[in-house]
């Protein structure tokens, strides 16, 4: 099926024939103009899946593109906040891009294959702007969304699940770390990366080859058993793990109308990405001068009291006074904590004392509003060792 | 290691000149480093074969901004005029030409033989577009306001451009504001029935521009083209003795005493930049000078995408440089001639001042239209003077130069240039040879300049008189782009002087002017 084609607004991942087969529900949602499972059964089990044993997603639709070219270095160093100088080949990072005034255009990782090829993966495209940051580099740009699938395997025990794929050496692999691996004949890229927080990796195939991968990883151990997950259930444990979205946390600045309304790094709790010493990037004067005059806003992490999420909520000061407003919230099972990402008026932590949040709860087709206290704590809500550790536990 | 000097000028053009006669004369050590071997610019005058000189582009001075003529003592330096106030003769091919003259009476005279209802309305139809036009006028010395800031010399600004449209009056600013985005053609149609007056016009206002009549913003760069002053509503036009090179060559003498050094085929190839600063430029010969001021007469293109380089700026500001538009598609002709041509019903006197082949709005944009789909027009409308009537330095006796400016000629020409710029040159001769049959036997030598030979011989990106087209897209607070219109650059210690600034091109030195005072001021752009 093809891709940007008028004919087809919106086409199945390389994975569809499996992902359908396995999604009870028929609750299909679009990314990035891809047919993707919101939910294959529920989302409290798919969520149990991540935390607890194996978890597959089907991460196609991520959009990547192919930064390759003797000027691919000084190029991405012009594109992102962070010195990729420090970045050796065959390691991952986490990045943030802004615009001329400081703010985010969008986040995504950024690999690095060689001193001289990359691949930035996003969740939105961003094509024109990237051929744009490129006038005046030796750089060349491909999107190379269709020509990658892409699998999210995520979970406790996925490295065990990895080895009895036959993966050798799979524990050894450090997080952000690429390696290619021995796969029917030819190779299969994993990168110890993901989306959850939890221990995890990522695996990247060429398209043709998806459906064969499925099925061998599927089989590959009957004792762990790895369960496909949806959308939904990787929301929620993004939110645990402190990782903001784009159109959720915050507005990709060239989405944002108001002009108000675009976040630079800093205000979304990003500062460690911003390097000043590199040299020119995008947006450096501005956050430069917003470093000397001070940010508007502040991302922060919430404990709220009670039970009921504090989704959309707005944030008061000592009950009455507005000073924020919730993004992300949920009741965490893992952490038993009712937890949220909001954003403050930046620069008044004195407040933080007394800061409350207005939940509306429908209870029985009645509204009910309930002022609940919500304590300032580290978003990375969940961070269990296992993510970090190498070799991870073996199960 | 102290630096030589406190600031360097890329570019000898007359606005490059003009402030370093300013940043000069403010005890700025200065520099002006010009690629070619002589000051100027475009603003030179060139020899055509030896013993035939003239302006090399713009010839005629409209616009000429009289605070510089004052600041900088100009006429102390050398600078003289050989005519003024010269008027205007809208060729026919019938030979019923129409004279528009700094004289009313003589306009009127002339115009009520083609229409008395037009020389009815002419006289407060120019009073008011003389009214407009000094609306611009005022604009000229301003620095552009930024918008959205609580700067107070921002808001000032704003409020200035606010009042100087109020005090038109309740009639004249309704007035104004209907038509300043309109075209001029519909604007012309509205008062006029002469064919000939409507073409003069129409032509005027979109001489140097990439518009016909009937595209939109002409009218307001007809504004532009009259902002010089004048008298009833037409430029008070003048030549300069020895051409537009003398001129040039008065202002770096001004410089000059003023304390600035002006090295001449001295071509920079790249401005450095230390820790987010300006640092100096590295020249072709491999010297690199430093100082902490560099300003760019260059255009805004070739200053940012080639001098400075992308990797110094953020994408968003590289992106509205890029799409700047700078397709040219003005031309300039010079003739070398055994004699005066004879122009069919013109007197010796009316030869001396400035003739157009524009006949009609039609006329106008017919020869336009080539221009919309690459190709040169097939009848091009012309300014022409000759100057050798005026200026006996130019020519041995008995001699005359001619020289037009020649519309479309556009420099994106489909197939380019090389094979095409002699058919269109005949093509230019074969128009005026319908006026002037003689033409053609007095002819010693002919040049043809195109936009890409503007471009490859002054560096201006496609040969574009203003460095970036005019519209109100593209003017005051928007010129060059946002993020430099206050002539400093988003690099601290850059800064902009040139045409591709506000106010835009055209021998007038204002850019210069300007540019220089926001040097001294030390404002930085935001």
């Amino acid at each position: 099926m093809r891709q940007y084609d008028y004919r087809t607004p919106v086409v199945p991942t390389p994975f569809h024939s499996r992902t359908a087969a396995a999604c009870r529900t028929n609750d299909w949602t679009r990314w990035a103009g891809y047919t993707t499972v919101n939910v294959y059964t529920e989302v409290e089990l798919e969520y149990a899946a991540i935390r607890n044993r194996t978890s597959v997603f089907d991460l196609s639709p991520m959009v990547k593109y192919r930064i390759a070219g003797p000027d691919a270095p000084p190029y991405v160093n012009h594109l992102v906040t962070r010195n990729i100088d420090k970045l050796a080949p065959g390691r991952v990072a986490y990045v943030v891009w802004c615009n001329d005034d400081g703010k985010v255009l969008d986040d995504g990782t950024l690999f690095r294959f060689g001193e001289n090829e990359f691949r930035l993966c996003a969740q939105d495209r961003h094509l024109p702007w990237l051929l744009d940051v490129a006038i005046g580099y030796n750089v060349e740009i491909e999107d190379v969304s269709a020509d990658v699938a892409a699998l999210a395997l995520q979970g406790p025990t996925s490295c065990a699940v990895l080895k009895r794929f036959g993966l050798r050496g799979i524990e050894t692999l450090k997080p952000f770390c690429i390696a290619e691996f021995p796969y029917r004949e030819r190779t299969l890229t994993v990168s110890r990366t993901g989306f959850t927080g939890d221990l995890g990796y990522e695996l990247w195939i060429d398209p043709a080859r998806a459906e064969h991968l499925w099925d061998d990883l599927l089989k590959a151990d009957p004792y762990h058993g790895i369960t496909p997950v949806g959308s939904q259930a990787l929301d929620l444990v993004r939110i645990e793990a402190g990782f903001i979205a784009p159109h959720i946390d915050f507005m990709p600045a060239e989405y944002a109308v108001r002009h108000t309304r675009g976040r630079s790094p800093f205000e979304l709790g990003l500062g460690w990405q911003v390097d000043f010493d590199k040299g020119h990037f995008n947006g450096r004067r501005a956050l430069l001068k917003e470093k000397r005059v001070g940010s508007r806003y502040q991302l922060i992490g919430l404990d709220v009291d009670g039970n009921k999420p504090a989704r959309d909520s707005l944030i008061y000061y000592a009950k009455r006074r507005q000073v924020g407003h919730i993004m992300s919230a949920m009741w965490s099972p893992t952490c038993k904590r009712n937890i949220a990402i909001g954003i403050l008026e930046a620069g008044r932590s004195s407040m933080w004392k007394d800061l409350w949040v207005d939940i509306y709860v429908k209870k029985e087709l009645k509204w009910e509003r309930i002022m609940a206290r919500g304590q300032v704590v580290d978003r990375r809500f969940y961070k269990p060792a296992r993510r970090t550790a190498t070799p991870p536990p073996d199960y | 290691m102290s630096k030589a000097y406190d600031a360097i000028i890329i570019g000898g053009g007359h606005n490059g000149l003009v402030c370093a006669a300013y940043l000069a004369r403010a005890r700025k050590r200065t520099l002006v480093l010009e690629a070619t071997d002589r000051v100027g610019g475009a603003a030179v005058t060139r020899e055509i074969i030896p013993g035939f000189k003239v302006s090399a582009c713009a010839h005629l001075l409209y616009l000429l901004h009289p605070k510089v003529l004052t600041d900088l003592r100009v006429q102390d330096h050398g600078f003289k005029l050989s005519a003024r106030d010269m008027s205007t003769l809208a060729l026919a091919e019938d030979g019923r030409h129409l004279v528009l003259a700094t004289d009313s009476a003589l306009t009127s005279a002339s115009l009520s033989a083609h229409s008395a209802a037009d020389a009815v309305a002419l006289p407060a139809f120019q009073a008011r577009i003389g009214r407009f036009a000094r609306v611009i006028q005022r604009l000229l010395t301003e620095t552009p306001p930024r918008l959205g800031t609580r700067n107070r010399s921002d808001q000032l600004a704003l409020l200035k451009l606010a009042w100087s449209i109020r005090r038109l009056g309740r009639q004249d600013m309704r007035e104004f504001l209907r038509i300043a985005g309109m075209n001029v053609a519909d604007l012309l149609e509205e008062q006029f029935e002469t064919d000939l007056l409507c073409g003069a016009y129409a032509f005027d206002a979109v001489l140097g521009t990439r518009l016909g009549p009937r595209s939109p913003n002409s009218t307001l760069t007809w504004f532009y083209r009259l902002a010089g002053g004048g008298k009833n509503g037409s430029n008070a036009l003048a030549q300069p003795e020895g051409g537009m090179g003398a001129l040039s060559d008065a202002l770096a003498a001004s410089a000059k005493s003023a304390g600035a050094e002006i090295r001449t085929g001295s071509s920079v190839t790249q401005i450095q930049v230390e820790s987010d600063r300006v640092a100096g430029v590295v020249l072709n010969s491999g010297e690199e000078i430093k100082a902490d001021l560099v300003v760019s007469n260059a255009d805004p293109k070739r200053t940012f995408l080639s001098l400075l380089g992308t990797q110094y700026l953020d994408t968003g500001f590289v992106r509205r440089i890029r799409d700047i538009p700078m397709r040219g598609t003005a031309a300039k002709l010079h003739l070398a001639l055994d004699g005066l041509p004879s122009f069919s019903g013109v007197d010796r006197a009316q030869l001396g001042g400035r003739l157009l082949i524009a006949p009609s709005i039609g006329y106008v944009e017919r020869a336009f239209n080539h221009a919309k789909y690459g190709e040169y027009s097939e009848a091009p409308a012309l300014e022409i003077t000759i100057p050798s009537l005026h200026d006996s330095t130019l020519t041995p006796a008995g001699k005359h130069v001619l020289s037009a400016i020649v519309q479309y000629a556009p420099s994106d020409l489909k197939g380019g240039w090389d094979d095409m710029r002699e058919p269109f040159a005949d093509n230019v001769i074969n128009t005026l040879a319908r006026y002037a049959p003689d033409l053609k036997d007095k002819i010693i030598a002919r040049e043809l300049l195109t936009p890409l030979d503007l471009q490859r011989e002054f560096g201006m990106a496609g040969g574009h008189w203003h460095h970036g087209e005019l519209g109100l897209e593209r003017f005051f607070m928007l010129r060059p782009v946002p993020g430099a219109t206050q002539y400093a650059t988003p690099l601290p210690g850059l800064y902009l002087c040139g045409a591709g600034c506000h106010p835009g091109g055209g021998v007038m030195g204002a850019a210069g002017m300007n540019a220089a005072r926001e040097v001294l001021a030390g404002r930085a752009a935001a």
